[in-house]
């Protein structure tokens, strides 16, 4: 077996046994990287030596009987992440040089395991898209299909699996960037519970929306690294004090007598026939398996991208006023201040993140706010009661991650209000704060991955991770993998 | 047309954002077509409702006054464009 097809449980077997070490294991993802790159553009830093010496370090401390499951094992972050000393550019030309002075949260708690950093993925910029194709780094191809997109935003984070290139990845998810991607190039991916995972040192999108989660090969491997990542943090006011569940040890429960909702506004016409197909053929499998289904409704899902086009680009007008010239990124030269700001951040930005700019801006501003963003910001309550009233009755929901597979490079990049709608079946959880996963559930005609994807309680990734490991035992869709 | 180009540029200058001519066009158009699809939200009956702005419920998280190391001078300055001593230099603010 290649090295760099295995999962982290399968390689921690082989280094606790000592049949590889971490530093075999690293040089055979980095020789992957380096053959397979060009045909996917996963990366946008590669960082070779620093991944040597932590290899090195992961194999002293196995030698020294400390092997964490997840010590030596190869692993690659989106550039959304801070990495102290590495250039984090989060797909922007307005961080192109950025040197960040301290490191994320979520990525200090996989190296101090003993994680080893091969690079730095290649997303939308700013984590604003739903293809890839916004990087100011290149497009990300989808390595099942290297005509079509990846999916986004984090795009580089499931193409990474997907191809091979990392063992396992992290991403970050405001409006379905984690789901969507892992659903497009066939792995897993969870976005959890708002709050379950600190975004201290993740920077920022959508403050109120944004979640930092796993995408791996299968759902051991997910749980692995949501118990590694989880936890509150004094540095994150956002992330919740409670505590983290042994999410490996309940895999198993199986899902005899769950309760499983089919909310009806998730089932539509004009659902691609393949997708259909492929939840038809999970709720089936899930019936043998012991699961009750009950039809629910998720009466204002209709509202869910509206609302979160309003507020997530309110939140990110704010958020990237940060880009100024001034302390870091980008700087135009200019006679004056207010020229220098305005000359800065049109050449940093690119299109999509302008664009966003302007709209949250536009609904923030005097006369718009009540109309636009308080209106908003009221539905978001009415959705998040929708599943407030679904979860009375149900354990999990299970709906499509997207509404067809994978789309062709350039086929929405012009029409924004298209691109958004390929999200809408994974805004409302973020607008709600909950958590879900996207899992391997078939394929297309053409041979492109379909994800199905599991909805679950407020901190409710256990029955999420349980639901989602009882399909995996019973199909071999994720097995299955891309010829690249 | 409810964005004009003359909206966008109203909207560009608050947001310190200078769009080529091409840019306002592209935008007036298709922000447009967005504020158009979000139009849907008015047929909500939102009367009573509270708006969310924050999806787990929480109170103020508070920790103890006390002092604690900073980033430093260096780092803080590290990926500044332009520096004087220890400040960040920018354009002449007053004529």
């Amino acid at each position: 077996m290649n090295i760099f097809d295995m999962t982290i449980h399968e390689l921690h077997a082989a280094l606790k046994g000592k049949q590889i070490s971490s530093r075999e294991a690293t040089v055979a993802m980095l020789d992957r990287i380096e053959t397979i790159e060009p045909q996917v553009g996963s990366f946008i830093t590669v960082t070779s030596e620093q991944a040597l010496t932590a290899a090195k370090s992961a194999d002293e401390r196995i030698a020294r009987g400390e092997c964490h499951l997840l010590t030596g094992i190869p692993m690659a972050i989106k550039d959304i992440f801070l990495t102290e000393g590495i250039r984090t550019t989060c797909g922007s030309r307005i961080l192109n040089n950025f040197i960040p002075p301290y490191s994320a949260s979520s990525w200090e708690k996989l190296r101090d395991r003993g994680a080893v950093l091969l690079g730095k993925l290649n997303q939308d910029e700013f984590a604003m898209g739903s293809s890839n194709e916004s990087s100011a780094f290149g497009i990300t191809r989808n390595p099942w299909d290297t005509t079509c997109i990846p999916g986004g935003s984090s795009g580089g984070s499931a193409a990474a699996v997907a191809a091979r290139q990392a063992i396992a990845t992290l991403g970050t998810d405001t409006g379905g960037s984690i789901r969507q991607p892992a659903s497009h190039c066939g792995c897993v991916g969870l976005k959890p519970t708002y709050g379950r995972v600190s975004r201290y040192g993740v920077i920022a999108y959508a403050s109120s929306l944004d979640q930092v989660g796993p995408l791996t090969r299968d759902v051991a491997d997910c749980a692995a690294m949501l118990e590694a990542i989880a936890g509150h943090d004094p540095r994150d006011s956002t992330s919740v004090n409670t505590a983290v569940p042994d999410y490996t040890a309940t895999l198993k429960g199986g899902v005899k007598g769950l309760k499983i909702g089919l909310p009806k506004e998730y089932y539509i016409e004009g659902l691609d026939p393949d997708v259909q197909r492929a939840m038809d053929a999970a709720i089936e499998t899930y019936r043998r398996l012991g699961a009750e289904f009950v039809d629910i409704s998720l009466p204002h899902t209709d509202y869910a991208v509206a609302t979160y086009y309003l507020i997530a680009t309110a939140e990110a007008s704010s958020n990237l006023a940060r880009y100024d010239g001034v302390r870091f990124g980008h700087r135009a030269e200019a006679d004056g201040l207010l020229d220098m700001y305005a000359k800065s951040r049109s050449e940093g930005f690119g299109t999509e993140v302008k664009r966003r700019i302007m709209l949250g801006t536009y609904a923030l501003s005097s006369g718009y706010y009540d109309a636009y963003y308080v209106k908003a910001q009221k539905v978001r309550t009415l959705i998040m009661n929708d599943f407030i009233a679904a979860f009375a009755d149900v354990d999990v929901l299970l709906t499509p991650v997207a509404p067809t597979p994978a789309f062709k490079i350039g086929e929405k990049i012009n029409d924004p209000l298209q691109m958004y709608l390929s999200d809408i079946f994974t805004i409302p959880v973020n607008l709600a704060g909950t958590c879900a996963m996207s899992l391997p559930a078939g394929f297309s005609a053409s041979g492109l991955p379909i994800g199905l994807q599991l909805i679950g309680k407020p901190f409710g990734e256990e029955t999420v991770l349980r639901a989602g490991y009882a399909f995996e035992q019973a199909t071999e869709w994720h097995l299955r993998k891309a010829a690249i | 047309m409810m964005m004009t180009v003359a909206d966008v540029e109203y909207v560009a200058r608050l947001a310190r954002l200078e769009l080529t001519a091409g840019e306002k066009e592209l935008f007036a158009g298709q922000m447009d077509a967005i504020l158009g699809y979000v139009e849907k939200l008015r047929g909500v009956d939102t009367d009573g409702i509270v708006p969310t702005s924050h999806a787990v419920p929480m109170e103020n998280a508070f920790r103890e006054d006390e002092v604690r190391p900073s980033i430093g001078l260096e780092k803080a300055l590290a990926n500044a464009p332009h520096v004087s001593g220890s400040f960040f230099a920018v354009p002449k603010v007053i004529e």
